[in-house]
Parts: C-alpha cells; sequence; structure tokens
C-alpha cells in the first residue's frame, strides 16, 4: 500500500466529548483524574437503604435543562441527555458544526449497556399505579439500546452509517471499532463511543443480578481491582463521545485537535462457562496489536477494564504478563475514581488514554495496593510521567465478551 | 390568544390556552417557534411536534377530559385549529353551548 492510500484510511481521534462522575468536560474530567479525586459515594438519586449495594459514581450538577431544549426532555432518559450533551462537547472540540456538513458524510455510532433505565422506570410506574394511558408515547423508543444514535443523528442532522454495539462494558470499543470500519469504507467522520446511566431503583436491581457489585459502604474501599482486598466494582454513570475522522478529511479541513490514531482493534468472546479452554482476552490483546502493526515494546501504557472481582483480575493479570512480561508494561485503571460506567467506561478510557499521549503521563489507580499475585507494573499513588507513543485499553463485557484497541499519538510535525 | 372570542366561551370549552400547557408538559416547545404568535392554523409539524408527540398529546387530552379520539380523525387533525375542533365535539357542554 502507498503512503497516500496508507494515509486515507487512518482512523483519527479530532473530538472528545467527557461526561464523568469525577468532571463534566476534558478539562474537569482530566484534572480530577490526574489528582486522583474520587466521585464514588452513597448514591442519591434514590433511597439506596433496602438494597445490598450503596454506592454508586453519579454525576452531579448536570442540569439537562441548560443543554437541551425543552422539545427534547420529555422524550430523553438521563443517560441520553448526558450523550447529546457530550456529543455538542465533542462536535466544538472538534471545530465541526455537523450541520454545515453533507447530511451522509457523518455517522454514529454508540454503544448500550441497558438502556433508558430510568425513563422506563417511570414509565412502568405509571403503567401499574395509573393505567396504560399514562404512559409517555415515548417509552416507544427513549428505552432502547439505539436511542441515544438516534437522537444524536437527529440532532445534528447526520446520516451517516449508525447503529449500536451491545456488548455490555466491551461494546464500548467495539461502537468505536465498528467506527473505524466505517470510515475505512469511506465515511469521513463518525461520532462514536457511549454513555450509559442507569443508577435507579429498576437499573440498581438489574445490576445487581451480576453478582459483581461491591456490598461495601466504605467509598476508600469499595472498588479495589487487582487488589486482595478485591470484592466487586461499585457502578457509575457518564462516558465520552469522540469524533472519529479520516485522516485525510482532518488535514484538509484544519482539525484543531488530533488526539491521536484508532490503530488497531481486536474483540473475542471468552469459552462457554466450565469449558476447559482458556479464556481469549489474551488472544484480543496480541489480535489488536497485530492490527495496529506494533509489538508489546511500542506500547507505553495499558488501560485495564479491572473488574475488581477475583478470577477476573487474574485473568486480566496474567493476560497482560503473557504479552508483555512481567511488570513490562505501566498499567492504570483511573475508572478506580467514577466506578464502572459499563459501556460509557471504555470510550472515557480512550479519552483519558489519549490525554496521556499528549500530556505524557499515566493517571493513577486510586484505592487499590496490588496483590502480590499479580505480576504487573501497576501505577498508583501519584500520577507517572512517561514518553508515551501508543496505549492499550482493554474492556470486558459480562458473558464473555473481550475487546482490546491500540491507540497511536500523531506527530503533528509530520502532517 | 386570549381574545374577546375565547374569554366569552364557557370554561369547559377547549381552547388553545388549554391546549398550550398539554402540549408543553407532554413534548415540550421548538425553539425556533413562538407559541404565543399566531398559531392556530399552523400545521403541528412546522410547530415541531412529530407524530410521537401528537400521539403524547392527544393522551394527555384524552386522560384529562375523560374522552377518546379516533386515530383517523387525529391524523387529519394538522393543526390547533383543527385539533381543538375535533376535542369539542367530544365534549358534552361545548356541544351544548
Amino acid at each position: 500500500m502507498t503512503f497516500e492510500a496508507a494515509k486515507s484510511t487512518r482512523t483519527w481521534v479530532t473530538g472528545l466529548g467527557v461526561a464523568a462522575p469525577t468532571g463534566l468536560g476534558v478539562d474537569a474530567y482530566w484534572s480530577a483524574t490526574l489528582a486522583g479525586h474520587g466521585a464514588i459515594g452513597r448514591v442519591t438519586r434514590f433511597d439506596p437503604s433496602p438494597y445490598p449495594s450503596r454506592l454508586a459514581g453519579e454525576i452531579k450538577g448536570f442540569a439537562a435543562e441548560e443543554h437541551l431544549p425543552s422539545r427534547l426532555l420529555p422524550q430523553t432518559d438521563r443517560m441520553t441527555r448526558i450523550a447529546l450533551v457530550s456529543a455538542d462537547w465533542a462536535f466544538t472540540d472538534a471545530g465541526v458544526v455537523p450541520e454545515e456538513l453533507p447530511d451522509y458524510d457523518v455517522g454514529v455510532i454508540t454503544a448500550s449497556h441497558s438502556g433508558g433505565f430510568e425513563f422506563g422506570q417511570n414509565e412502568l410506574r405509571a403503567l401499574w399505579s395509573k393505567g396504560g394511558k399514562y404512559v409517555s408515547a415515548y417509552q416507544s423508543f427513549a428505552w432502547f439500546y439505539a436511542v441515544n444514535s438516534g437522537q444524536i443523528s437527529i440532532r445534528n442532522g447526520l446520516r451517516g452509517p449508525s447503529s449500536v454495539v451491545v456488548s455490555d462494558q466491551a461494546g464500548g470499543l467495539d461502537a468505536v471499532a465498528q467506527a473505524r470500519r466505517q470510515i475505512r469504507k469511506g465515511t469521513p467522520m463518525v461520532i462514536s463511543g457511549a454513555v450509559d446511566a442507569s443508577i435507579c431503583p429498576w437499573g440498581w436491581v438489574a445490576q445487581l443480578t451480576s453478582g459483581r457489585l461491591s456490598v461495601s459502604d466504605d467509598p476508600e474501599r469499595a472498588y479495589l481491582p487487582f487488589d486482595d482486598r478485591a470484592g466487586g466494582h461499585v457502578p457509575g454513570e457518564g462516558g465520552a463521545l469522540l469524533v472519529l475522522e479520516n485522516a485525510e478529511h482532518a488535514l484538509e479541513r484544519g482539525a484543531p485537535h488530533v488526539y491521536g490514531e484508532i490503530a488497531g482493534h481486536a474483540s473475542t468472546v471468552d469459552p462457554r462457562p466450565g469449558s476447559d479452554r482458556t479464556p481469549t482476552l489474551q488472544n484480543a490483546i496480541e489480535l489488536a496489536l497485530a492490527d495496529a502493526g506494533l509489538g508489546p515494546g511500542d506500547i507505553g501504557v495499558v488501560f485495564a477494564d479491572a473488574a475488581a472481582v477475583p478470577d477476573l483480575d487474574r485473568v486480566e493479570a496474567e493476560a497482560i504478563t503473557k504479552v508483555f512480561g512481567p511488570h513490562g508494561v505501566p498499567v492504570t485503571a483511573p475508572k478506580t475514581t467514577t466506578g464502572r460506567l459499563y459501556s460509557g467506561a471504555a470510550p472515557l478510557d480512550l479519552a483519558a488514554a489519549f490525554l496521556s499521549l499528549r500530556d505524557g503521563v499515566v493517571p493513577p489507580t486510586t484505592g487499590s495496593t496490588l496483590s502480590s499475585r499479580y505480576e504487573i507494573d501497576l501505577v498508583t499513588g501519584a500520577p507517572r510521567p512517561a514518553a508515551l507513543r501508543s496505549a492499550l485499553v482493554l474492556a470486558r463485557g459480562q458473558g464473555g465478551f473481550n475487546s482490546a484497541m491500540v491507540l497511536r499519538a500523531v506527530d503533528r510535525s509530520q502532517l | 390568544m386570549s381574545d374577546a372570542e375565547n374569554s366569552t366561551e364557557i370554561s369547559t370549552e377547549f381552547t388553545l390556552e388549554k391546549l398550550l400547557p398539554i402540549l408543553l408538559e407532554g413534548a415540550g416547545a421548538d425553539d425556533r417557534v413562538d407559541l404565543g404568535g399566531d398559531i392556530l392554523d399552523a400545521e403541528f409539524t412546522a410547530l415541531g411536534y412529530e407524530s410521537l408527540a401528537m400521539l403524547e398529546t392527544a393522551g394527555r387530552i384524552e386522560r384529562e377530559y375523560e374522552i377518546s379520539l379516533d386515530e383517523t380523525a387525529l391524523a387529519e387533525a394538522v393543526t390547533p385549529r383543527a385539533l381543538i375542533e375535533l376535542v369539542n365535539t367530544h365534549l358534552p357542554a361545548a356541544r351544548t353551548a
């Protein structure tokens, strides 16, 4: 392949829109993440007293009516409102006014873990307490997995290839990978990523069925991946939307930011429970590296999935160690400050990884003390300066989904 | 919108003043549209309300006034004036007024 041809199939990230419990907007999130500020606390969106798990990473101070027209409020779940605003921020960051681009040049590909649970809960309550006439007509789509893609598309007039990917937490990477495929097939720009937000009683009991939620009441000790005290995770809400763009398109329009390239991706599915075959996260990592044309030595930091369930932590630590060698690469999980955001987690990690490449620093994993059972170089305490060229982001979904994505810095002086 | 003609009508008559809060609560308002203006003969689609917004609005009118609106007639009521007339044909007080 010639250089020009290779250049034309490169997928760059040129805009970030972040909504995390630790901060709304890229700058607020990133400074909180580097400082190790945590946002995990007792649930305030409903009374968590009757439930075995009572901590969450909630987004505070998000007033949808300050950002969105009243026309959208009666028809949107909280996750959709946050996604719409994050998409607005991502486009602004990218220096793009979507309405000014040809309709079919921009697609929307998001991931979703559970859809609009809070909206659905309110309508179910109306159904059973008052009757069917009281259920909102907007329930027809407001709960639906694909609704964030649909509403972002409608609000911004985007008619390019659009879809939703559902593979639990791995979906956050799988959606971005699908966006990259569409860009390779010729769509100049796709907004991709995910926002999940289902901290409401119905969402809560659904999440509790995983058996993976921490029952600790101590925010400092509730979510401790790779720690001997690991006892499940704390759910959070939020995520990130990223503007993905054909490199040539970005150059031609003079994109103000080039955060880096989506250089490689792979997803695998684990063997069925009880199988004697081994888990396949390692395969995902190796395949993603191969897709990027990079070796383990090129990767400067790994953003871990960080389940904080001992068996899952062991599988992840072993996969990293087998690929990179014992203590062979810095590993971090800044999601300890936000809780696990389900589909929103990996896009937020992608944003953090790009900011790590930009600033030459690895944000810390907070709270955890590395177990002696794992031979990984877990970055804890303070942020660690590092000259980074490439990063690996991992995400796993319940049901055996594994996904790995390789990011690479773009040297602007060579453009 | 509260002109002399409306103010002389009896309170059970369905009017634009009664429709507007129902529209707003069920479907919000398009920022580019002045609902306080002369909208009686504007089409709902031009006012920013798509079919689901009309379904939600009709559902709210039906439960508030305990009436049942015919789907076909609803689909044909594409302006506030037409919808108000349709609702009024179902209100006994309005019919006798």
